[in-house]
């Protein structure tokens, strides 16, 4: 058992993020042609107008609070001000209410591409599989909730803090801090390594355009290439 | 003063007979592939009818082109930078693929397999895209063909602004005319402007516009943004494709398709010299009415010393030169000043323009009212109001479109004079402004139309985009960039580097 424990939270991620890295650069330099958002809105409008911007706030939300909440240092927070115990709090109303939002445009999502025949005929297994998966991953974070309001003094988010800055900064040890938290944190943990470890092979990868097309903010309006 | 060069096109909407020729030769060439069956690059579309995507002039719907803001500058209708980013998400401006249609083929075995039964076996419709049954085709890409449909769904055309349009519906007072429509391929394009990861660009030596399919992400925000609706979204490939003003052809002095194989002999295909530092002045100016005379300054005179001396200083190849002194699209556009850009209200400074057709006396003319000064009939008596050609071609100013008409009706009733009654009528021509010369060279262009007077197409010169020095014994063996440059740019594995072009500015 602790040998699966130090695999799947000491060795896999590393795994996931080489997979990850390393996928989307050799993609990005072999198949332009690939890369894209892959929109279905031309085919069916519909639900997608709600079902996509909600899913696109509240993911991108849950992506940013992830990463800041549990890539900051303790004392970083404590210096400004914010109790353990607060952060907690924070984590857990900011994750519900931008998971919800996630969950139901996600639903709306999942719903129009089962069920609307024209994106159904137009869908690749990878676009199936990437939606269940964030939507497994999504109810698996948001049902941790409720393990969450059991210790509401962020103990174990602390311990989730503590591997996951273990992790990125190559220090050992780092699947200890899992091992005995709630079931449901590691198999939240484990679907969401493994999204990245999809990120390169699925329509994911446009989610770096997307942070590409910032770029167009500052870009003066028209654009003339020669030939070249 | 900024020197470029652009091949532009002029159609004679005079001459259109509306065969779809140009869309047929076009889609077999460019479009003929899954994802792309509904797009036609070049279409036809019956006017007055509210065309192909439905309702694509109805800017206040689907937001295409540009606005200009209180502070007077310009903004891509669709909304500014952070309001478009804000939409990538959903796009609330795209249109449905049932806008165009959806693309579909028949069952066409059954014919074969069909038991025996009393009646013919017909081959029913199936979408190409489910696969299933299509119980109806609603719309297509020239759906009202020759008026067809009711007037109260035609007359939903935008061009009826500010006329009296119900007389129009009835049979004595109806009128028609074709608009092939295709990419402009403006000088100042909101597809371009709109692009969130910047893959559509202005080539700088022919001015065509073009989508960098290797930098396209989808985000399909150029297809709202194109007032004609000539961006269409790929939904196989996920990228947005358009017409490429058939460059490959373009470049080795060839018309496009549509041009070559146009039956009519209707378009034109010459060089226009312009300055690019006056389009966004151009494309600002407060009156859209003003909007075709200041792209009209924006053009300049190919035989004026100081227009060719800076052009050669912007690296204008002497071919082009030439070929823009006996440019049809130049003595069209500004010489005779007959042929006009379409909705220039857009403020896309389209590239593409139009003669406006001359119709037929209408009937309440023809019952003894006929407005005539006596040497040519008054354009207003014509049976395509002329209100309704200006809001199609000048914002709806309708003197500059007045005086076009009045000036192919003078070349032809002094044609005629010359030809018939062996007379020459040269009252005809002072009404109109034209002078003898002038008048001739109409009838060659229009009416004659020769091949070579119709397309005069300089070859692209590659040495005026890359440096051919870099090129010496390098072309065809390096395996980084071809003939690109002599640098072995590889990829991640050794190979040949696919071609990503960073978004750069051309100075």
């Amino acid at each position: 058992m602790s040998y699966l424990n130090e695999f799947l939270f000491g060795i896999y991620p590393y795994i996931a993020a080489a997979v990850f890295l390393l996928g989307s650069l050799v993609r990005f330099d072999r198949e332009q042609y690939t890369w894209k958002s892959d929109s279905s809105q031309l085919l069916r409008r519909g639900q997608l107008r709600l079902g996509s911007n909600l899913f696109h706030i509240g993911i991108l939300a849950l992506f940013f609070g992830h990463l800041v909440g549990l890539l900051m240092p303790k004392e970083l927070y404590h210096a400004l001000g914010l109790s353990t115990a607060a952060k907690q709090m924070l984590a857990i109303g900011a994750g519900g209410v931008f998971g919800t939002l996630c969950l139901v445009g996600l639903a709306l999502l999942v719903h129009r591409r089962l069920a609307e025949p024209r994106i159904r005929a137009t869908s690749t297994t990878m676009d199936i599989v990437v939606l269940l998966w964030i939507l497994a991953t999504l109810l698996l974070g948001l049902s941790s909730i409720f393990a969450s309001l059991g210790h509401r003094d962020g103990s174990v988010m602390v311990l989730l803090g503590n591997w996951a800055q273990h992790i990125v900064t190559f220090r050992a040890g780092a699947a200890d801090f899992i091992a005995g938290v709630h079931g449901l944190y590691k198999v939240h943990l484990f679907f969401g390594m493994t999204l990245f470890l999809l990120f390169p092979f699925s329509r994911l990868v446009h989610v770096w355009s997307g942070f590409a097309a910032l770029g167009y903010l500052t870009r003066a309006y028209q654009i003339v290439r020669s030939k070249g | 003063m900024k020197v470029r060069a652009q091949i532009g096109m002029v159609l004679n909407l005079d001459k259109c007979i509306g065969c779809h020729t140009c869309s047929v030769t076009c889609k077999n060439v460019w479009t003929s592939r899954e994802g792309m069956e509904y797009a036609w690059f070049n279409n036809v579309e019956t006017k007055p009818g509210i065309g192909y995507p439905k309702d694509w002039e109805n800017q206040e719907r689907w937001q295409g082109g540009w606005r200009r803001k209180k502070n007077g500058r310009i903004e891509p209708r669709q909304g500014g930078r952070w309001r478009l980013l804000a939409n990538i998400f959903a796009n609330p401006n795209l249109p449905e693929i049932d806008d165009y249609y959806e693309p579909f083929t028949f069952d066409y075995e059954h014919l074969h397999n069909a038991p025996e039964s009393q009646t013919a076996p017909v081959a029913r419709p199936r979408s190409l895209i489910t696969g299933q049954r299509m119980e109806k085709i609603e719309w297509g890409p020239n759906w009202e063909e020759i008026l067809g449909g009711e007037f109260a769904k035609r007359g939903q055309d935008y061009n009826f602004e500010a006329v009296q349009k119900e007389i129009y519906g009835q049979f004595e007072n109806t009128f028609m005319m074709y608009l092939p429509r295709l990419c402009e391929h403006c000088l100042n394009p909101s597809c371009v402007a709109s692009c969130p990861s910047g893959s559509i660009y202005k080539r700088e030596e022919d001015g065509i516009v073009l989508v960098d399919q290797d930098k396209c992400r989808g985000w399909r925000m150029c297809v709202s943004g194109c007032p004609y609706k000539k961006i269409y979204y790929n939904w196989q490939t996920g990228k947005a494709e358009k017409c490429i003003f058939c460059y490959p052809r373009i470049e080795v002095g060839q018309p496009t398709v549509c041009s070559e194989t146009c039956v009519g002999r209707i378009r034109y295909l010459g060089v226009l010299l312009y300055d690019a530092d006056k389009i966004e002045s151009a494309a600002s100016v407060a009156d859209e009415k003003d909007l075709y005379k200041a792209q009209l300054d924006v053009f300049l005179d190919p035989f004026a010393a100081e227009v060719i001396e800076q052009a050669r200083r912007d690296g204008v190849p002497e071919s082009w030169l030439k070929a823009a002194q006996a440019s049809p699209v130049y003595k069209m556009a500004m010489d005779w000043k007959i042929a006009f850009p379409l909705h220039p209200e857009y403020r896309t400074l389209p590239m593409v323009w139009y003669v406006p057709p001359l119709s037929p006396i209408s009937s309440a003319a023809n019952s003894g009212q006929v407005a005539s000064d006596g040497v040519l009939p008054d354009v207003r008596s014509l049976r395509i109001p002329l209100r309704y050609l200006a809001n199609l071609l000048t914002a709806g100013d309708e003197e500059p479109v007045a005086r076009a008409l009045e000036r192919l009706l003078a070349m032809r009733a002094f044609m005629r004079g010359r030809h018939v009654e062996k007379r020459e009528d040269t009252a005809v021509l002072e009404r109109a402004g034209l002078s003898l010369a002038q008048v001739e060279d109409m009838y060659r262009y229009l009416a004659i139309a020769n091949y070579e007077d119709r397309f005069v197409i300089p070859t692209a010169h590659r040495e005026y985009a890359e440096n051919a020095f870099d090129l010496r014994g390098g072309c065809g063996f390096s395996f980084g960039n071809g003939c690109s440059d002599g640098a072995s740019e590889t990829n991640l594995f050794g190979g040949k580097k696919g071609k990503s072009i960073p978004i750069k500015q051309v100075a």
